[in-house]
């Protein structure tokens, strides 16, 4: 038999084994924890402003001169959980196309970003908000109201798609 | 009307006061548990209800109440219902006993609901071994595996934890030479506390109290990552409060054994002879209000014990949990009455005591 004897109780030492010292090392360490500062946000006073590296809800970007969206309906293609419906429309604008309805169920949305990776041209990107709360189902249905973001708004994720694209 | 005898209205207030003091109690200990774990966990803890979140407790109360009962179907319906009543007002009887003080009217000690009973450890002792029964009827009734295995770890744990339990009061019951928790605080008078004397008696006692009110380390009736949530897994709205409140309501009791039996009670050295000779003496209101208030302020620190020691240290496991009790705790008692007797002897052949 080649049993090796390592159990715990003999490799500790007289004063472990007595475990008060350890308990009394253990209660020190809790008790200076209590005068430290905790760390916790008072979140609905507090809020978190995320960096733009956040992918939070996606949104529409909307220029002075209108929406950047040209309705190609990529970001509706390549969405895996298929949140996103597009419908294409003709105006006598520069550009041509234009989306007459543009909806994202939140429901389905996984905050994946492929939509904004896809997009040529910029139009739909992730934006800082986080705060998502629906009390109906149709609610969580954003159209063109709620996803058209003025661009002043979204320089930090605009500058960052810049930087690390 | 006059046909009500004064000792039954004072009786009667008596435990008016202890039981909604003690349910108030209960509710800020809880309180002050999360807020202190919250500490030290560097959070803040409950602070939405009311300022600085005081009035939580009640909230939650109020929560239990108006919430569903839920009564399993394969349950044992009755034994379902008696276990958690069994722990609460068993948790409560203990009160009868404990003194709060001593101040007397009408040659009658007030501050406490049954004063003269000069048994009192032993009934403290027996109510806290029948509130075995409430968990144990609560596991078995409930026809869950977990809370029957949660039952059966409170029986075993608790009969393990008494003997030491009573073992080591012992020693300090030796020495003060009575049962009468009035006559021990008595004995300890002038700062001849039994904590000094008795430090290994007070350890022994101070463990097995956190093994018999179930608090961590030795939680193990209700050990939620092994057991759900042990004894308690069926039991939902108010029934379940009664065994949440009666855990604290007995965190306290043991506090207040401790402070009684091993720290003095109410007295502190030299405090009443200078009382005395500024007018409060037996006699005067303020007395008994100020022999309350340190003992109270000695309990405290007992209570902020039992929350230090719950947030800190993990849980036992169960065997060594028995090793710990029964061939370690129970021995160290044994030799601690024998200490304890020597000295006594050898103290009184020398004619010291």
């Amino acid at each position: 038999m080649n049993i090796q004897h390592n159990i715990e109780s003999e490799r500790m030492s007289f004063w472990e084994k007595i475990y008060l010292p350890e308990i009394g090392r253990g209660l020190a360490l809790t008790f200076k924890q209590m005068f430290k500062p905790s760390f916790t946000r008072q979140y609905p006073e507090e809020k978190w402003i995320p960096t733009g590296s956040y992918r939070g809800r996606p949104v529409l970007v909307l220029e002075e001169e209108g929406e950047r969206c040209v309705a190609c309906g990529l970001c509706s293609r390549v969405c895996p959980a298929l949140a996103i419906e597009v419908r294409a429309g003709e105006t006598d604008k520069v550009k041509e196309r234009y989306p007459e309805k543009f909806e994202i169920n939140m429901l389905r949305c996984i905050y994946c970003g492929f939509c904004e990776e896809v997009c040529p041209e910029e139009a739909i990107i992730m934006s800082k908000d986080y705060e998502l709360v629906f009390t109906d189902p149709q609610d969580a249905i954003l159209g063109k109201d709620k996803l058209l973001i003025p661009i002043a708004q979204l320089q930090d994720r605009l500058e960052y798609l810049r930087q690390y694209r | 009307m006059d046909a009500i005898p004064v000792g039954a209205l004072i009786i009667g207030a008596k435990l008016f006061i202890i039981v909604n003091g003690l349910l108030v109690i209960a509710a800020y200990l809880v309180y002050f548990e999360r807020k202190i774990s919250a500490w030290m966990q560097n959070r803040v803890g409950p602070n939405r209800v009311g300022p600085l979140g005081l009035f939580q407790s009640f909230a939650d109360v109020f929560k239990l109440w108006t919430k569903e009962d839920i009564v399993p179907a394969m349950v044992d319906k009755r034994y379902h219902l008696v276990a958690p009543l069994i722990s609460m007002t068993v948790a409560m009887a203990a009160y009868a006993v404990i003194p709060f003080g001593e101040y007397y009217v009408n040659g009658a000690n007030i501050m406490a609901v049954a004063p003269g009973i000069n048994i009192g450890i032993l009934y403290i002792l027996a109510m806290s071994s029948i509130g075995v029964y409430g968990i144990t009827l609560a596991g078995w009734s409930s026809n869950n595996k977990y809370s029957l295995l949660g039952g059966l770890r409170s029986a075993a744990q608790m009969i393990s934890y008494e003997l030491s339990m009573g073992l080591a009061l012992i020693g300090a019951l030796m020495i003060s030479g009575s049962l009468d928790l009035v006559e021990i605080v008595k004995s300890q008078s002038g700062g001849k506390w039994n904590a000094f004397f008795q430090p290994l008696g007070f350890l022994i006692f101070l463990v097995a109290s956190f093994a018999e009110t179930n608090r961590a380390p030795f939680d193990l009736p209700e050990a939620e990552p092994e057991l759900v949530g042990g004894y308690h897994t069926e039991y939902s709205g108010m029934k379940f409060g009664l065994f949440y409140l009666a855990e604290y309501v007995n965190m306290f009791t043991a506090s207040c054994l401790m402070a009684l039996i091993y720290l003095g009670g109410w007295d502190i050295p030299f405090l009443y002879e200078q009382l005395a000779t500024i007018g409060i003496g037996q006699g005067n209101p303020l007395l008994g209000l100020i022999q309350f208030s340190v003992f109270f302020a000695k309990v405290v620190p007992m209570l902020f014990l039992f929350y230090w020691v719950r947030w800190s240290l993990p849980r036992f496991r169960y065997d060594q949990l028995m090793n710990l009790g029964w061939k370690i705790m129970l021995p160290l008692a044994l030799a601690n009455i024998l200490l304890t007797g020597t000295g006594i002897m050898l103290l009184k052949h020398f004619g010291i005591m």
